[in-house]
């Protein structure tokens, strides 16, 4: 099981990219919101990576909190989609560009 | 001691009036604002009574610690000698006595409370001013009489030109007053204290006769006591403070404050003694002044014009004693000045007033019997601004001066003449006033007569102006000297000049021979051919319009100061120095609508800004 | 085993490309998902079980569904399909395109300045993450824990619907 710690690296370069472009480009928020978890798993993989560099398990510990945030991000993101949702009647982020009051 | 409630009196009375003053019923307002000044001058009688009778060379009382800064440690404390003994006397009795006068004189007016507030918080300052121990307080009572003479000059404020009159006045003299904040500053950094004593005994201990920093020093004093004074460059806002009430001209610009200056130089003689060249300034400045101010009476046609030009002229006599090292003389002829003065402003203004508010002479006249009281206290003080022989005060003081200027050590035979120049000016307008308000028909009907509240004071000042002269009479006649020894400890005699001794009777014969050819030539062109002196008018119009303006100093000083300074700042009308402020506005402004572009609150837009700054920031890590 | 690990990322990078460009959100969704297990592969092959467990019991397990709950309570229907294709313009991706893969550069810059490990030798496995979890790192836990719980109030507080409040003078007209 060898494999050079480049390459872990490019992978989560890469996914990270990919999770940047898709929030960037997608105007559904629940695109949005699926993208930032793409990102996050991109930042836990560059954990894990280290950690097996190491051999140490502080790179797991620390995809454990990564996980832990997401998982509370994904929920407290979610509630805002559908309060949005109900208000606006759209998924479009770009309508919620204006405060009441 | 009860020394601090000298001054600390009447600022009572002031604050009672200036806090309750609408709420107190009119009859207990003059009560409060005569009654505080009165309960001072009996406090005066008693503490000089004390003061001549103990042997101390001085009473010295501090009522609390001003301050306390590395060494400087002016203090609230008061010194009385034999000085400023003459001072506050002449302060609160000639005060209290204008008082009295004013709570007849001012009681159709408005601002009844008013005026008594600001008469009792002037003649608190002037106290202070010559009861302090240190120059630190002096300031302080120096630019308190400058507020109270403001507020009194502009008394009648809703009239513009009252207003310009006390703004003019305010302005004139704060020249005179830096030049005197920076006299006292060098004094500190000479000698780190301030203390009048301390200064004048350290003085004679380092200068020298003659010494640079002396002279620089005594000549900042001269130029605060200058605009104070009224004496030759800032004379101009004097005639102008006629704007204010007859009581506020006779209190303040005639008996008390003006004389500040005088007593200023009086009390830092020392000073000027080690610089004989100041005390010359002094003398030049007073001469020159006596004359120009006396030839400006003359064309005057305002009666209180006419006194305001005098008051300068003689606090210029004045000034000319001090020069030539007549202490004593100096301060004698301010007292009977200040009595003399004092009355003939009081019964002017009540003139003014039974005539309807005129102040043109020539629309006076035939008054001698219609207001008699107010006639003969009038022929009393003219008498004694004229300087007629033997029978009046002011013979006695002006022609110790006029013998002085000549005979003391430091005096001169210019000095002598400009004097004797200045006596026959002073006795020519004197009586051309006296002739000309008093005498000839009747050009104006009299409507109020003055009642008891104005005659007694001006009966009092009467006495007081005749009687005063004879506390200090030459050799030649009895030889008393109880003025002058009663100042000797303070200010040391002068030092005659050798075979001048035998002359005295000559000069007193010539002034007093001045003094009545004076009136004489008055008779002649007021009583017996009044068109003479309408073609001597005519025939040197210019002239006449030159005087009348006061020698053209305003027009000098408004082409010289007020018209460069105009143009300043019309120059600089919008403010160079703003627009350096007002570009950072700018700035900001632009920014913010910049920034505010951005705030577009469409999130993808926000995530890009993230992204370029970490690929700036990156990229910044990798170079 | 080496070949295990490029199969895998690849299948990863494959499956999210599909994620963010589809239209359809279920569609999307399901891409996800491989990618997560793409995910947890790499994890196992770089010696790491315990996250590539909790990779598809979290990620791929409750996360997901977690959305898809969501998609299913807002009822999409066809017309969002059609709206997301007039919203995916080249107009609208390719700025972004650009700048993201201009960090990539960066990014894979940054990898190959540094030195060349292997890695992947050694399992580090549930009982050393368990020791190191509630040793060094408890008071994290304790944060986390915490988080969690904001979490939980904070989604019931917002996913709440309120009711519309309408005050019996001020009848609001809109709706």
């Amino acid at each position: 099981m060898q494999v050079s710690a480049e390459y872990g690296l490019l992978l989560a370069s890469v996914l990270f990219t990919l999770g940047l472009i898709g929030v960037l480009v997608r105007r559904n928020i629940i695109f949005m919101l699926v993208c930032v978890e793409i990102m996050l798993n991109a930042a836990g993989l560059a954990f894990i990576v280290a950690g097996s560099k190491w051999t140490q398990a502080d790179g797991q510990v620390m995809f454990i909190f990564i996980l832990t945030m997401a998982a509370a991000e994904v929920s407290v993101g979610l509630a805002l989609i559908l309060q949005i949702y109900h208000q606006l009647k759209t998924l479009d982020g770009d309508a919620a560009n204006s405060m009441k009051g | 001691m009860s020394l601090w409630l000298i001054p600390a009196l009447p600022l009572l009375g002031a604050f009672v009036l200036i806090v309750f003053g609408q709420q107190l019923p009119k009859r207990l307002i003059p009560i409060i604002g005569s009654g505080s000044v009165g309960l001072s001058a009996a406090l005066t009688f008693a503490l000089g009574y004390r003061f001549i009778s103990s042997s101390a060379s001085s009473f010295h009382i501090k009522a609390w610690q001003w301050m306390d800064i590395n060494g400087f440690s002016p203090a609230v404390a008061f010194h009385l000698d034999a000085l400023s003994l003459v001072f506050i006397f002449v302060i609160t009795f000639v005060g209290f006595l204008i008082h009295v006068y004013s709570a007849e004189f001012m009681v159709h007016d408005d601002g009844y409370a008013r005026f008594f507030a600001y008469l009792n918080l002037f003649v608190c300052s002037m106290l202070t001013l010559v009861l302090a121990d240190n120059f630190v307080l002096m300031y302080l009572g120096w630019e308190g009489v400058g507020l109270c003479s403001y507020l009194l000059i502009g008394f009648w404020y809703a009239e513009e030109k009252n207003g310009y009159a006390a703004r003019k006045a305010f302005i004139v003299t704060r020249v005179g007053d830096i030049s005197l904040a920076f006299g006292l500053f060098m004094l500190f950094q000479q000698f780190h204290t301030l203390n009048i004593q301390e200064v004048a005994a350290q003085a004679a201990q380092h200068w020298t006769v003659g010494s640079e920093t002396a002279l620089i020093i005594s000549l900042l004093l001269l130029g605060g006591a200058v605009g104070k004074s009224a004496q030759l460059p800032l004379q101009t806002w004097l005639p102008d403070a006629m704007a204010g009430p007859s009581p506020v001209s006779a209190l303040i610009h005639a008996a008390t404050m003006v004389t500040a200056g005088v007593y200023l130089i009086a009390r830092t003689h020392v000073i000027f003694e080690l610089a004989p060249d100041a005390l010359m300034i002094v003398g030049i400045i007073g001469a020159v002044t006596l004359v120009l101010a006396g030839f400006a009476a003359l064309t005057q046609f305002d009666l209180k014009r006419v006194l305001a030009y005098s008051t300068i002229s003689q606090i210029g006599y004045m000034f000319l004693a001090l020069g030539v090292s007549a202490w004593s003389a100096a301060i004698f002829h301010f007292m009977i000045h200040a009595f003399f003065k004092a009355l003939l402003f009081l019964a002017a203004g009540a003139v003014i007033e039974s005539l309807h508010h005129e102040h043109d002479m020539f629309k006076m006249g035939g008054l001698k019997n219609k207001l008699p009281v107010v006639y003969w206290t009038f022929l009393i003080g003219a008498g004694s601004l004229a300087a007629l022989p033997l029978i009046t005060g002011g013979f006695y003081s002006k022609d110790q001066i006029l013998w002085l200027s000549l005979a003391g050590e430091h005096g001169h035979i210019w000095f002598f003449l400009a004097a004797l120049v200045g006596a026959f000016v002073t006795s020519v307008y004197t009586f051309r006033m006296m002739f000309l308000t008093f005498f000839g028909k009747e050009n104006t009907p009299v409507g109020h007569v003055p009642g008891k509240g104005m005659n007694i004071p001006l009966i009092v000042l009467a006495i007081l102006t005749t009687v005063g002269g004879f506390i200090e009479l030459p050799h030649t006649f009895g030889h008393v000297t109880f003025f002058s020894d009663f100042l000797k400890p303070i200010l040391p005699a002068v030092t005659m000049q050798e075979e001048m001794e035998s002359f005295e009777w000559l000069i007193q014969l010539v002034a007093a021979l001045v003094a009545l050819s004076g009136v004489g030539v008055a008779y002649y062109f007021f009583i017996y051919k009044p068109d003479q002196a309408d073609e001597l008018k005519s025939s040197a119009a210019d002239l006449h319009s030159f005087w009348l303006s006061g020698w053209g100093f305003d027009k000098l000083y408004d082409k010289l100061v007020v018209q460069p300074y105009v143009y300043l700042s019309n120059v600089n009308k919008n403010d160079v120095i703003d627009k350096l402020y007002e570009s950072v506005v700018t700035v900001a402004n632009w920014l913010n609508r910049i920034l505010a572009y951005t705030q577009s609150g469409i999130l993808r837009w926000y995530i890009m800004g993230i992204v370029i700054g970490g690929i700036l920031l990156m990229a910044l890590a990798l170079i | 085993m080496q070949i295990a690990f490029y199969i895998a990322a690849f299948v990863a990078v494959l499956s999210t490309v599909m994620v963010i460009t589809r239209f359809n959100v279920i569609h999307a969704l399901l891409y996800l998902v491989v990618s997560f297990m793409a995910m947890a592969v790499v994890f196992f092959i770089l010696g790491a079980p315990f996250a590539a467990a909790l990779e598809v019991i979290v990620y791929a397990g409750a996360i997901v569904v977690l959305i898809i709950f969501v998609i299913m309570m807002l009822n999409q229907k066809e017309e969002a399909v059609d709206q997301e294709k007039k919203w995916l313009t080249p107009s609208v991706y390719i700025g972004p395109a650009i700048l993201s893969v201009l960090l990539l550069g960066e990014l894979i810059y940054i990898i190959y300045e540094g030195e060349s490990h292997t890695i992947g030798q050694q399992v580090v496995d549930v009982k050393e993450v368990g020791k190191t979890l509630y040793g060094p790192y408890i008071l994290a836990v304790e944060l986390s824990g915490m988080l969690l719980m904001a979490g939980i109030v904070g989604a019931y507080h917002l996913g709440r619907q309120k009711k519309k409040v309408t005050h019996r003078f001020l009848k609001q007209t809109e709706d």
